[in-house]
């Protein structure tokens, strides 16, 4: 009898411990993440008004593009699961161009998530890689912080070049792989063709539907 | 009298700056000898400034872990002490990559993607297991400083030699950690080097962490030789 309670007592004062502990590990995770959320939050706008700023030039529009956005259903062309965020650049009412977020899903390493703007006319603005898992050093070099291929996307349009040769070079198409890495640019330059068909079937619609209104900003992918 | 203690402190303590440096550094090194932490060591060292990421974020992650566990020493039960230190440990990397996403941002961009890969260095639970549970705060702070400091060296050393050899430069995107100045930082060898690619994959980072290890024990083998030379010569029974 007195063993049993012995034991008793003894599994009682270590479940109490790791209770402890485990109580003051999540308390300090929790307040810091009530103490840091607000800033979090503020950085991030930040971030992906710089990474919009990168793709549609400050002084091309003048409405508040993190604003005059809508939320498009997830889309085959786009390759969303989930409702995405769409920006739209304005200046004095006449359209510009519209940012849209578009995912590869057949990276090396899982999906890679990217901001394709499109000018008005069709014409791409910019592409740029905001998240991926693309093996460092080989499928990364997509990212503008390792190389300016991204960039060669540029004023790229649906018939420019033609639609058989929206391949990378290897498959008889217009852009360069990577050495090691074909793969990952087969993929970016898929997701960015289908993208551009979406805003050619979607276009209209994309600038007139009012933006939708948000009871708190959505957090950037 | 308070001098002499005082003295006394300062003596004790480099001596244990000493041991914990030797220990961290060469003898005990976290990657090379204890062979830990292997994971992310060699996911990430395709170049210097990934190693010197992750090498960072992990110094941070060693000392905070040894000072807590170190501090919480009369309440850890042995029974429980492993969950207790994976819990500690989870909430510290949490705690940073919070405080570094809302306070450092711009580091964060650059660290950010490392720091998850530190809960699963298994360098940082042995320490507390085998030193900071077993002695006090000082210590324990040095011996993480000083073993995240040789794991910190061999992720440079790892990350420059793969860079090097696979892209034939160091340095690359230096400017993701050190901003504008960093741009200048970048060395590269040869503008047209044609980059060797098995280097870079996983198998050059086992090679490489291979070789580094087989570097470490003849430096070791030759300076074990000389000291029994060394002690020979001196020994008159012998001569």
């Amino acid at each position: 009898m007195a063993i049993i309670l012995q034991y008793r007592k003894n599994i009682l004062k270590t479940a109490v411990v790791l209770i402890v502990f485990a109580v003051a590990g999540a308390a300090l995770v929790g307040i810091t993440f009530t103490q840091t959320e607000d800033n979090i939050a503020y950085n991030e706008k930040l971030t992906l008004l710089r990474k919009l700023n990168n793709i549609i030039p400050a002084d091309a529009y003048n409405n508040n593009l993190l604003l005059d956005t809508i939320s498009i259903k997830p889309n085959r062309l786009l390759g969303t699961k989930e409702n995405s965020l769409a920006y739209r650049a304005r200046k004095d009412d006449q359209d510009i161009a519209i940012v849209l977020s578009s995912i590869a899903p057949n990276g090396y390493n899982g999906p890679i998530h990217m901001l394709v703007g499109i000018y008005d006319d069709g014409r791409l603005a910019g592409v740029r890689v905001i998240k991926h898992r693309e093996t460092p050093g080989l499928g990364d070099v997509v990212s503008i912080s390792h190389s300016n291929w991204i960039l060669g996307f540029n004023n790229k349009s649906l018939g420019n070049p033609d639609s058989t040769r929206w391949k990378v070079k290897r498959d008889g198409g217009d852009f360069d792989q990577f050495t090691g890495a074909t793969i990952t640019p087969r993929a970016v330059v898929k997701a960015i063709h289908d993208t551009l068909l979406y805003f050619q079937q979607n276009q209209t619609m994309l600038f007139i539907q009012p933006e939708t209104v948000l009871n708190k900003p959505e957090k950037p992918q | 009298m308070t001098e002499t203690t005082t003295q006394e402190t300062t003596a004790n303590f480099s001596e244990q700056v000493a041991t914990s440096g030797k220990s961290g550094l060469w003898t005990n090194n976290v990657a090379l000898v204890q062979l830990l932490g292997l994971c992310p060591l060699l996911a990430v060292t395709g170049t210097i400034i990934n190693g010197l990421g992750l090498g960072i974020a992990t110094l941070i992650t060693l000392v905070l872990s040894n000072s807590i566990v170190s501090l919480i020493r009369p309440w850890l039960k042995s029974e429980i002490r492993i969950p207790i230190f994976v819990l500690i440990i989870a909430s510290i990397v949490t705690t940073i990559e919070l405080v570094m996403n809302a306070w450092f941002h711009e580091l964060y961009l650059v660290l950010g993607i490392f720091i998850p890969l530190i809960v699963t260095n298994c360098s940082i639970i042995a320490r507390a297991e085998a030193f900071a549970s077993k002695n006090n705060l000082v210590d324990s702070a040095l011996d993480g400083f000083m073993m995240g400091l040789g794991f910190t060296l061999v992720l440079i050393v790892l990350g420059g030699m793969r860079e090097l050899i696979g892209f034939g430069t160091l340095f690359a995107n230096a400017q993701l950690m050190f901003g504008d100045l960093g741009h200048s930082m970048t060395i590269t060898l040869s503008e047209d080097y044609p980059g060797f690619l098995l280097a870079v994959l996983p198998p050059g980072a086992f090679i490489g962490l291979g070789l580094l290890i087989a570097l470490k024990n003849i430096i070791d083998k030759k300076q074990s030789a000389r000291q029994v030379i060394t002690v020979k010569s001196k020994d008159p029974i012998t001569n």
